[in-house]
């Protein structure tokens, strides 16, 4: 305001007088700015005849704008814009996109899937994000598994097995995990017995003498351990009971305990508690059976894969 | 006459000033607001959307009282990224019961429209518990007390009753009952019947058995009831996707 005297450009004042001395400056916008204006109200105008707009008793003015997408017949058909059309229509071209490859993967065994270099690096650029939303939450990221929670993917041992089949079969369909507890049917000794039998399969120091009789007690028809986890308790993948011969562990913690009675007591709660957890849910419906068999590769190429 | 509708008048009343400014506000509320009321279509008609449980209302409360939705929204907006990530975009209807909405505009954690199903029951409790345990990264807080304080169903009916009033038809004789019975169904009909509240509440959360611990209802029970029916009330396998289209 201060340049408008200074430029002696006279009093460009709005006219009024307050207080018999006040006065106000009168700036009118620049001519630019005002010409801008009218361009957006124009522009307003235009907007609300291409896109949905102004409300009109129950209904509302369309537009003249229109998407054009292939209905469940497979027709095309088209809608005024609105963003469920258009969203069914972006998803069409990138499906479109994307079928070539989606056709070779369903159309290929699993097997022949990776040897290709060009589906193998579509398949892991498809994988990642598909196991970091829907997989990684339990068995944490490259498929690392989390004690007590889920099982490692990237290791050789397989609860319900891991060939390409039984991986498409879990996701598909989901697991969970099941075992009887033996509290009231054992007594507390033949359970510390059993538990240290279970750990010496894996190499773990304990009492030899309990460990024999826990042996005796695992293949009789008392405890009857061997018929879900067979009479080598290697565990059977058919019903994805535990290998209790390695030194894998999922439920209970081994690893982690300090000392030989830590590592019995664990095995002892599950024993005496049974197990009703494992559970994963079925992702048949959440992904599509190309997504499935896309996943089943990637978490084969994890290098577990039998 | 349009020579002497200057701006100064506005200008220099400043009650003409205030009625104006009230003027133009309205029309920017009712072009916004008042034609959702009017336009039939614009919640959709789905199959499948009901009420919650009692013991699903409870765990919406306690989600409400957490402030789950601080941070989480409960709205798929229908962008091609979104139905990548979280599933089919969210629509009216999966919320016509919902008082109030929980659809959110802040994302801090992951959208929960269609968290239903996604994880085991197991996953719940334990992440509820210790977040960290199971997504490193994550910034969530922890909740352990969900595990441990029993679940207040004392006044499950009181909390039916409040949202029958809002429209939600929960029902208090045998004629509202009838009616649930022909749109929901027998079972959910049952469950929306407010004089059995409590009884169906503990039926639910002992047979779901939700935090692990069948001796006891605990908070935990049921917010995990109330995550696990998330965004799963509607088969979108039974519903064409321009049919939707042609809700807008």
């Amino acid at each position: 305001m201060a340049d408008n005297v200074q430029n002696n450009q006279g009093p460009q004042t709005t006219g009024h007088v307050w207080d018999g001395t006040l006065q106000e400056y009168n700036n009118p916008l620049p001519v630019w700015w005002t010409y801008a204006f009218y361009a957006t109200i124009v522009f307003a105008i235009a907007y609300w005849l291409y896109y949905p707009s102004w409300p009109i008793g129950q209904h509302f003015l369309t537009g003249f704008g229109k998407i054009e997408y292939t209905n469940a017949e497979g027709q095309k058909e088209d809608w005024h814009w609105n963003t469920r059309a258009k969203l069914l229509k972006e998803t069409e071209d990138a499906v479109a996109l994307q079928k070539p490859y989606y056709d070779k993967i369903m159309s290929l065994p699993f097997q022949q899937i990776s040897k290709d270099p060009q589906l193998y690096s579509f398949v892991q650029s498809a994988g990642k994000p598909l196991f970091a939303d829907n997989c990684a939450a339990c068995h944490q990221s490259g498929g690392s598994g989390k004690i007590g929670m889920a099982p490692n993917l990237a290791d050789d041992s397989w609860i319900y097995g891991g060939t390409y089949d039984k991986i498409q079969e879990t996701i598909t369909n989901g697991r969970h995990g099941y075992m009887p507890p033996f509290a009231e049917a054992l007594e507390p000794e033949q359970i510390d017995d059993l538990a240290n039998y279970v750990l010496s399969l894996s190499g773990n120091k304990v009492d030899p003498a309990k460990a024999a009789k826990g042996d005796e007690l695992f293949h009789s028809n008392t405890a009857a351990c061997f018929y879900c986890h067979g009479a080598n308790a290697k565990g059977r993948q058919d019903i994805g009971s535990a290998n209790l011969t390695d030194k894998i562990w999922l439920w209970a913690d081994v690893p982690d305990a300090q000392d030989t009675a830590g590592k019995v007591a664990l095995v002892t709660q599950v024993i005496k508690g049974g197990l009703n957890r494992g559970v994963m849910p079925t992702w048949q419906g959440r992904l599509s059976p190309e997504q499935i068999k896309l996943l089943t590769v990637y978490v084969h190429e994890f290098g577990g894969g039998q | 006459m349009l020579k002497n509708l200057k701006h100064e008048i506005l200008e220099t009343n400043v009650g003409v000033l205030l009625v104006g400014t009230m003027i133009a506000i309205s029309i920017g509320g009712l072009v916004e607001i008042a034609p959702l009321f009017l336009i039939k279509d614009t919640v959709e008609n789905v199959d499948g959307v009901r009420p919650y449980t009692p013991l699903e209302l409870r765990g919406r409360d306690i989600y409400v009282r957490e402030g789950c939705y601080l941070c989480h929204s409960q709205m798929i907006r229908p962008f091609r990224d979104e139905q990548l990530r979280y599933g089919h975009y969210s629509l009216a209807a999966e919320s016509k019961y919902d008082h109030p909405f929980q659809w959110g505009s802040k994302r801090t954690g992951p959208d929960l429209a269609r968290v239903g199903g996604k994880y085991s029951n197991e996953w719940h409790v334990q992440h509820l518990t210790a977040p960290r345990s199971v997504v490193p990264e994550s910034v969530m807080p922890n909740y352990p007390w969900l595990l441990t304080t029993p679940l207040d169903y004392s006044d499950v009916e009181d909390r039916m009753r409040a949202l029958r009033t809002t429209g939600v038809p929960y029902s208090t004789s045998q004629e509202e009952y009838q009616k649930n019975v022909k749109a929901f169904g027998e079972a959910t009909a049952k469950m929306l019947d407010i004089s059995h509240a409590q009884q169906n509440l503990i039926a639910q959360a002992e047979s779901g058995n939700y935090d692990g611990d069948r001796s006891s209802i605990s908070e935990m029970d049921a917010l995990v009831a109330y995550l696990q029916v998330l965004g799963t009330m509607v088969d979108f396998s039974k519903i064409k996707p321009e049919d939707l289209v042609k809700y807008r």
